[in-house]
């Protein structure tokens, strides 16, 4: 009862955090670029993994990405011993919610939740803001919990929202740089297209063999069809 | 070996005639209208799916955690860890929607050729029996992925039990097991859903074909070919189902497969429809999603109920419309007064009607699936309304037409032009 009465209370406000009219950008990702994965892999231990978990997903299944072992082990394998364990995040859940207000969400699956484009923009939106705990804000995200983890490479930015003109137009987001990150903004575009590449196939290991399964199975079916409408034109020869 | 096959066969005949009677009564001796179309395909594609479920269902049972913590890394292991899990869990979750997708184009057949009237009455409410458990079979396997849409699409769809006057609280109680949807809540559907309702499925589904070879197949027509009898004492217009339709329909089969296999290999999710996109977020009870929708199957009566504007601020009344909308289609073979079946002897009344209310229920599904703010509002000015969105209204609208379709069914029918009928049935 106390659960429900809570979720109540807290209806209008999760309403409105989880607005944000901010265009999204279509995402440049390519799941058949292993190398683009790797790289997101590297970025994802390096700067998601202390908060965030993928715990659905086993270091060992990132041999799919063309690495071995080993290379596993010595480069990405920072929160297990085993590579048959799950990539857990660094933090726990309490900490977690003492120091941002929510638990970080497992990244497992938030390719699928939120979809390519929205990742992508996301973490390409994230400005300077004097008004929150964290002093960061987000463009898709209004009032995110989560701090811009990947401001050493982008910097540091500022963000004006100019409201629409009375009856037409649309709201103008001006972006103005604070301070210079170790990347440029075309390198940084990069990264993240690499980090959401890793998150599109860690969402669904599975999506490749899919379709190459899928493409044998119709074909399959092709055959079987025309059998059996050679076979249905036979024995329906004697209907008049 | 031929030899020996068939002296076993003989010993097991001798023993147990019944089956080659049944064999005969069903499939062999049973004889269908020879003019059977397109639309025929889709009462064995029901069954075919049917066993679709069930066997997927039972290898995703062999994995899957009824329980409110584990359930949703459960479906994820299913998804990476087991073997062809992937595999096994789009099969599912394809087969949910074409099951729907099967059945609505089955009623639909009924429709258009008046498959539901004089002497077809209890198939067709054997049929409207295998819809409505389709239903509860689909509500209660959604809950178990226990993602967030799972989770609130239980709590909005117990809620409406809830609106019950005197009795709703309680009811809603005893659905759930709890004050929320919960594990005890999510423990029941599951039990419900894989051993319950699959069993009264199964009993209905029997029952529907017994009650069809007992008076015979419709047809495009709506003629009876036992009329016409040859010599031999079969339907002249008549084939037997086996072979014909057994090679007709493992033809269909296979195109469907074709489809299906597509949709399963290619877009599983077919972009949020048939997997939301919210139900890959856990569930959980502290954060109502903005924007809850049911699947699309069930968008069409959603729509009903979120158009019905609340008496004494009670949902009442849109639960009440939303169930008197799918328990009206039961009597359905006594609303229609038409001499004739087929639609292809009926007169405009009925064909506009007919055309209207697949529009409207069209457009009710799609209503159903977006937020009423989805087509915008109306002008300020308009202050009598209680709501200026215009999608609600839209809604309102369609659902008068679609509970007009089946009240004045007796008087459109009653007063169309009908075609003269033919004796025997068309080529």
């Amino acid at each position: 009862m106390k659960k429900l009465i809570l979720s109540i209370l807290f209806v209008p406000i999760l309403a409105i955090a989880a607005e944000g009219g901010y265009p999204l950008d279509p995402s440049p990702h390519d799941p058949r670029d292993l190398v683009s994965m790797q790289a997101g892999a590297r970025s994802f231990v390096n700067y998601c993994l202390g908060c965030h978990g993928a715990q659905y997903m086993r270091y060992q299944g990132l041999t799919a990405l063309g690495l071995d072992e080993a290379q596993i082990r010595d480069n990405l394998m920072f929160t297990a011993d085993k590579i048959g364990e799950p990539m857990r995040g660094s933090m726990g859940v309490k900490e977690a919610k003492q120091w941002f207000g929510v638990a970080p969400p497992d990244l497992s699956v938030i390719a699928r939740s939120r979809g390519a484009d929205w990742l992508y923009t996301y973490l390409r939106t994230f400005y300077r803001d004097p008004k929150t705990t964290t002093g960061w804000n987000n463009a898709v995200f209004p009032n995110v919990g989560m701090p811009h983890a990947l401001w050493m490479l982008q910097g540091e930015r500022r963000l004006e929202v100019a409201a629409p003109k009375e009856g037409h137009g649309h709201v103008e987001y001006r972006w103005s740089e604070v301070s210079k990150g170790a990347q440029s903004a075309t390198e940084y575009d990069a990264t993240v297209r690499d980090l959401v590449n890793f998150l599109v196939y860690v969402s669904e290991p599975h999506a490749a063999s899919r379709k190459a399964i899928g493409v044998i199975t119709l074909f399959v079916l092709g055959v079987l069809f025309v059998l059996a409408w050679l076979l249905k034109k036979e024995y329906w020869k004697d209907v008049k | 070996m031929g030899a020996q096959l068939r002296a076993l066969w003989g010993w097991f005949d001798s023993r147990m005639p019944s089956v080659a009677e049944q064999w005969k009564v069903h499939a062999a001796g049973y004889y269908a209208p020879k003019n059977f179309n397109f639309w025929y395909f889709f009462g064995s594609l029901a069954m075919l799916v049917l066993g679709i479920q069930i066997v997927s269902g039972i290898f995703l049972t062999m994995n899957y955690k009824p329980d409110a913590n584990l359930a949703f890394g459960s479906v994820e292991y299913i998804m990476r860890d087991v073997p062809a899990g992937w595999l096994i869990r789009y099969i599912h979750s394809t087969g949910a929607s074409a099951f729907f997708i099967v059945v609505y184009l089955h009623m639909f057949r009924g429709l258009l050729y008046g498959s539901y009237k004089q002497p077809r009455e209890l198939v067709w409410i054997f049929g409207v029996l295998i819809y409505l458990t389709l239903m509860g079979e689909a509500f209660f396997g959604y809950l178990l992925p226990w993602g967030q849409m799972s989770y609130w699409g239980a709590q909005v769809i117990v809620n409406l039990f809830g609106t019950v006057p005197f009795i709703g609280p309680d009811l809603a109680l005893w659905i759930r097991g709890d004050y929320v949807v919960s594990d005890a809540t999510l423990n029941r559907f599951f039990a419900l859903h894989v051993i319950a309702f699959p069993l009264v499925l199964l009993g209905l589904v029997v029952a529907h074909i017994l009650a069809l070879h007992d008076v015979g197949s419709n047809n495009p027509d709506g003629v009876e070919i036992k009329k016409v009898k040859g010599p031999d004492g079969h339907p002249l217009d008549g084939i037997p189902f086996h072979p014909y339709y057994t090679v007709k329909d493992i033809m269909g089969a296979v195109f469907f497969l074709a489809i299906f296999c597509f949709i399963m290999f290619f877009v599983p999710e077919v972009s949020g429809y048939f997997l939301e996109y919210n139900n890959f977020i856990p569930a959980d009870p502290l954060k109502t999603p903005q924007h809850i929708a049911p699947v699309w199957y069930f968008t069409p009566y959603y729509s009903i109920l979120r158009a019905v504007p609340p008496l004494f601020h009670s949902q009442f009344p849109g639960v009440l419309a939303m169930g008197i909308a799918t328990l009206i289609l039961f009597f359905l073979p006594w609303l229609d007064r038409s001499p004739v079946k087929s639609i292809r002897y009926r007169g405009t009344l009925y064909k506009s009607a007919l055309a209207l209310f697949v529009a409207v229920f069209l457009v009710l599904g799609y209503l159903g699936t977006e937020p009423t703010t989805v087509w915008g509002q109306f002008q300020d000015r308009w202050d009598i309304l209680d709501t200026k969105d215009v999608a609600t209204w839209v809604a309102r609208f369609c659902s008068i037409l679609y509970f007009l379709f089946f009240f004045l069914m007796p008087w459109y029918t009653a007063r169309d032009k009908v075609k003269p009928v033919p004796e025997r049935v068309t080529a």
